[in-house]
Order: C-alpha cells, then sequence, then structure tokens
C-alpha cells in the first residue's frame, strides 16, 4: 500500500546539540506504530518536527505525496494530520460537546461562522452524539470538562482528535496520568480507531506498546535505533544497551 | 444507544430554550431599566444617552478582552474613530441622516479595529498592552494634528442630524437622542447574543483559553482575533456615532487614554466575559460616578477607588459575574 505519511532525513540541532539526526520514517494507511525511547531521546521534539511547530534543519516530511516542510502547523492538521498531547488541552469551561463540534465544524470549515448554534444543527449534533457515545462519553457531554475525570479528559481528546478525521493521528502518551481503573477504557478506544488510519503513538507503558502496536520504532539519541515487530524489539542489543544504559547512569547518579 | 440519543436531544432543547428564556430576559431588562431611566431622570436624558453610548464601548470591549483575552488599554480608539467618522460625515460631507451617520461610525470603527487588531495582536501580555497604549496616543495625536479635519482640540463642531426618520427631531431635551440609543443598543445587544453563542463565538472562548490548542483543530487564531478585532471595532464605532449624533460635538477625549481606561474599569466591574456584565459594569459605574460627583466634588474620585477595591477584593468576578454565580448556586441547591 502507497504510504500516507513519510518522514524522510529530518535533522534537527539547539545549539548544536543534534536533537534529531537523519530521521526517516514512511507509514501506510492502517498502520500502527509505537515510537518509544528512553528519556531526552529527542521524541517530542520528532513530534513537533513532524506537526511543524519546529522547523527542521533539513530533510521532509509528506502527507499523501504531498511535500509539507514549508506548510505551517495550521496547513498541516487540515491536510489531515493531526495530534493529541500528552498532558490534555481542553477548554475547562466548555463541554464535550461544544469541543467535538467544533472540531466537526473546523472540519467542514464552518468554524467561523456567526450565527446559529451547533446545538440546532442536526448532522453536526448527530455526529457529535455518535461519537461521544463510541467512546463512553454520552452521559458527559453537557456536563463542563472541568467536572469530568481526567480518563474521560483523555477519551474526549481522543473523541476530539477523531472528529477532525485525520489520515494520520500522533498520540502523545495517550494514557499518561489515567488511573488503572480507566487505562482499559482507553485501550478499547485505541483498539476502535478506524481501520484506514494510520496512527503512530509514542508511550512509555510497554504493556500498551506491544498490545496495540504492530511495528515499533526506538529513538535514542535523536536516532532510529530499531524498527520491526514488537517480538523483536526486546531482543535487540542497541534496544537493550539504550535503556540498559540510562538505567545504569541513572543509578549511578542516585 | 437510541434511548441517550433522546435523552440527549431533549437536553439539547432545554438548553437552547434556556439561551433563548435568557436573551428574552436580557432585552427585558435593557427595556425595563431604558424606561425606568426615562421616567427617574427625565431632566437628564443627555447622561442616559451617554450611558448607552459607554455601554456600547464596552460591550465592545468585552468582545476582545472578555471573549478573546486580548489585553489592551487603548480601546477607545475604535469608539473616538467611530464617532469622528459619523461627525466627519456629517460635518464634512453633508451627510446627516442620523443611520447614515451611524453606518459611517460603524465604518469607521470597523476599520480602526482592523488597524488595531493588526498591530495588537502581534504581541501576547505586557507587550500587548503596551503597543494599546502606543496605539491610543497615535489616534488621539493624530486627531489633535489633522485639525482641519477633526477640530483639533477645539473639537469637531457644525454637526447637525437630520430629524429621525424625517419625523423625530434630535432636540435639546435628548428624548430622540435616547430612544434611538436604546433602540441601537438593543439590536446590538440581539447580534451580540447571537454571535457569541456561535461557532465562532465557540472558537473565540477557545482561543481564549488555550490559542495552541485551537492551531491543533486547524483553525488560525490570528485571523479569528482579527476578525473579532473588526467586529468590536463596528460595535464601538456605534457607540461613537451615536455620541456624535447625541452631543453634536466630538472632542479629543473620546479618543483618550483615560476613556479606555475608564471602559476596561467598567467591564472588570460588570465581569468580563458576558454581555450582561459589560451592561452592568456600566450602568453600575456611570450612575455612581454621576451621583458621588455630584454629592461629593472633593472627594469623588477615591470613592469611586474605593469601590472598585472593594468590587475586585470582594467580588473578582464582577458584580454580575458574582450574582449569576451565587443565583447558580442557590438554583443547585434546590434541585
Amino acid at each position: 500500500m502507497s504510504a500516507v505519511f513519510d518522514v524522510l532525513n529530518l535533522k534537527k540541532s539547539f545549539s548544536g546539540l543534534t536533537v534529531t539526526n537523519d530521521v526517516s520514517l514512511s507509514m501506510a494507511p492502517g498502520d500502527r506504530v509505537a515510537l518509544i525511547g528512553p528519556n531526552g531521546a529527542g521524541k517530542t521534539t520528532f513530534v513537533n518536527l513532524v506537526t511543524g511547530n519546529l522547523r527542521p534543519d533539513s530533510g521532509e516530511v509528506c502527507l499523501n505525496g504531498e511535500t509539507v516542510t514549508k506548510i505551517d502547523a495550521i496547513g498541516r492538521v487540515r491536510r489531515g494530520l493531526v495530534r493529541s498531547f500528552q498532558v490534555t488541552r481542553l477548554f475547562q469551561d466548555m463541554t464535550p460537546a461544544e469541543h467535538v463540534a467544533l472540531a466537526i465544524l473546523q472540519r467542514g470549515g464552518r468554524a467561523g461562522k456567526m450565527f446559529g448554534n451547533f446545538l440546532s444543527m442536526p448532522n453536526v449534533m448527530d455526529e457529535v452524539s455518535a461519537l461521544l457515545a463510541k467512546l463512553g462519553l454520552a452521559d458527559l457531554m453537557h456536563r463542563r470538562v472541568s467536572e469530568i475525570a481526567y480518563g474521560q479528559q483523555r477519551l474526549l481528546e481522543i473523541a476530539m482528535a477523531l472528529a477532525l478525521k485525520p489520515k494520520v493521528l500522533l498520540l502523545d502518551e495517550p494514557a499518561a496520568g489515567v488511573p488503572q481503573s480507566d487505562t482499559g477504557r482507553i485501550e478499547q478506544a485505541l483498539a476502535d480507531l478506524p481501520a484506514d488510519l494510520a496512527v503512530l503513538m509514542i508511550e512509555h507503558d510497554m504493556d500498551l506498546v506491544f498490545r496495540f502496536a504492530k511495528r515499533v520504532i526506538v529513538l535514542a539519541a535523536g536516532t532510529i535505533i530499531f524498527d520491526g515487530s514488537p517480538a523483536d524489539v526486546t531482543k535487540d542489543a542497541a534496544v537493550r544497551e539504550a535503556y540498559l544504559g540510562s538505567y545504569a547512569n541513572a543509578n549511578h547518579a542516585a | 444507544m437510541t434511548l441517550i440519543m433522546n435523552n440527549e436531544t431533549v437536553i439539547a432543547k432545554t438548553r437552547q430554550s434556556r439561551t433563548i428564556g435568557r436573551d428574552l430576559t436580557g432585552i427585558g431588562a435593557i427595556l425595563a431599566v431604558a424606561v425606568v431611566g426615562y421616567f427617574l431622570f427625565p431632566d437628564n436624558l443627555a447622561l442616559l444617552t451617554r450611558i448607552i453610548a459607554i455601554a456600547l464601548l464596552v460591550l465592545s470591549l468585552d468582545l476582545v478582552t472578555g471573549y478573546c483575552g486580548v489585553a489592551t488599554l487603548g480601546h477607545a480608539a475604535l469608539f473616538g474613530s467611530g464617532a469622528y467618522a459619523a461627525g466627519i460625515a456629517a460635518a464634512h460631507y453633508g451627510i446627516t441622516s442620523p443611520l447614515l451617520m451611524t453606518l459611517a461610525g460603524i465604518l469607521g470603527g470597523a476599520i480602526a479595529g482592523l488597524i488595531c487588531g493588526v498591530i495588537i495582536l502581534r504581541a501576547h501580555g505586557l507587550p500587548q498592552l503596551v503597543l494599546s497604549i502606543s496605539l491610543i496616543y497615535l489616534f488621539h495625536e493624530f486627531a489633535n494634528k489633522a485639525s482641519s479635519w477633526t477640530g483639533g482640540s477645539d473639537g469637531l463642531s457644525g454637526i447637525s442630524p437630520d430629524p429621525l426618520f424625517g419625523t423625530y427631531e434630535f432636540d435639546l431635551w435628548g428624548q430622540t437622542a435616547y430612544i434611538f440609543g436604546v433602540f441601537l443598543l438593543l439590536s446590538v445587544f440581539v447580534l451580540l447574543r447571537v454571535l457569541v453563542r456561535s461557532p465562532f463565538g465557540m472558537l473565540c472562548r477557545g482561543i481564549k483559553e488555550d490559542p495552541l490548542r485551537i492551531m491543533a483543530m486547524g483553525a488560525s487564531p490570528k485571523i479569528t482575533l482579527i476578525k473579532m478585532y473588526v467586529i468590536s471595532g463596528a460595535v464601538a464605532g456605534v457607540g461613537g456615532a451615536l455620541n456624535a449624533i447625541s452631543t453634536q460635538v466630538v472632542g479629543l477625549d473620546s479618543l483618550s487614554f483615560t476613556q479606555s481606561a475608564e471602559a476596561l474599569v467598567m467591564l472588570v466591574l460588570g465581569g468580563t466575559g458576558s454581555l450582561f456584565g459589560a451592561l452592568m459594569g456600566t450602568l453600575v459605574f456611570m450612575l455612581f460616578e454621576d451621583y458621588v460627583s455630584a454629592a461629593n466634588p472633593f472627594h469623588w474620585l477615591t470613592m469611586v477607588g474605593v469601590l472598585l477595591i472593594a468590587v475586585v477584593l470582594f467580588a473578582p468576578k464582577g458584580l454580575y459575574g458574582t450574582a449569576a454565580g451565587f443565583i447558580a448556586r442557590r438554583l443547585e441547591k434546590r434541585t
């Protein structure tokens, strides 16, 4: 299948320190990829380079065959590259219904409409209800976000991303900070993601990585040191070195 | 699932009817206050008309500060531009129809809004505030220097609006101006209620809280905010035009830093992010100022200061915000 998302030789340095060093990867529709790596491996920088929040020193990012390296973050979202955040970034005074409606309206280019209310737009409300029901948030759709639990807020982040109908979805630690009792719901939501969506998940929780990903990419010191199946990742010498090395350093420092 | 959806539809409908109820209450409250004002101060309708003009300025400020989180101390630039546009249209071009003068005010305010928006929105936080202050001084100085158009420090005179609809003259008692003002305020209020709960209004609330999140949804905070600034300019322009029509003179004070700062104080007093708050803040501040300055001409500013400190300390959400919160808590307890 042809690639929907390509990263070619991406490089980025901050004051002489190379944070992303010649990173390339390619993803096809339906891919489930986990990006892992020890702290300081350059995962966040990589995500920011891909989403357009940072400009690379060299290299290309392509979406659906189109080079988007010079296109800003907003333009990339409109072309189907959507991300979720490691720490939820929701509007505390708004309701889940408003969040999802805004995303749906934005997708249709109608978020700038100056009259009417989404509550009286049947097609928008139907989609809002269906999406929130799918994620188990139907009962809370008209509550304020500040009144709902953190696990549910994380689900709402996923709902918002899905409402934009992305082609490529970057999930930044979707289960971070969620109590153990709620992780099942999030894993279910991840399992239910549309089959044709290419998903790149950045995650520390290896159990989740093994359950979700069909392919694992390991980033260490800004370079990809492993790209292969979850079964092989633990056997790889370079990966063990990268993780054990950081463990050893941590123990030494302690 | 169907049950849940039906339930949600009911909740959505209830919410909608509640909002319409609030709209009608708002219109009713404005009309009631207008009628009470008319009978309480029959000899001081000029003050009431001035309150309406400033209320339009404060509503306009609320759009960018309360709903979008833009810090500005130069919002009178939009109000003054509207006032000068209406005044210049009448004094220099013979456009003396009050409706056309209002239209000129709307245009003048919207253009000033566009200019200010493009400049102010380049910065955030304190630099934004400094830019807004610089702009109001530049606008003020420009109006002062362009005296052949604006009358400079003498003020722009020679504005004599035609009778409204060819019948109702803008007389010395200010009845026509007052009723015209109430009509303008009601029209603007209804339009703004529609605007703030539209998808655009929702987008603005989102930008106020987290512009980066809005960008991650593919929307541009900057373009949205510039649009809001233009709308805000149009609203302030209506207020400016009303002031020009009712007083038949436009002074440099309408473009002043003091006027901008006072508008912000009124907004904070009433409560930001709510149209009702903006209206209540203006009414309370201006009536209080009028009453206290007459009662004690030496210490009235001190009393205004004490009122503000009291509100900021004990009702940080403003008079309306605190009252609405109190009532909501009471209702919640009862259910």
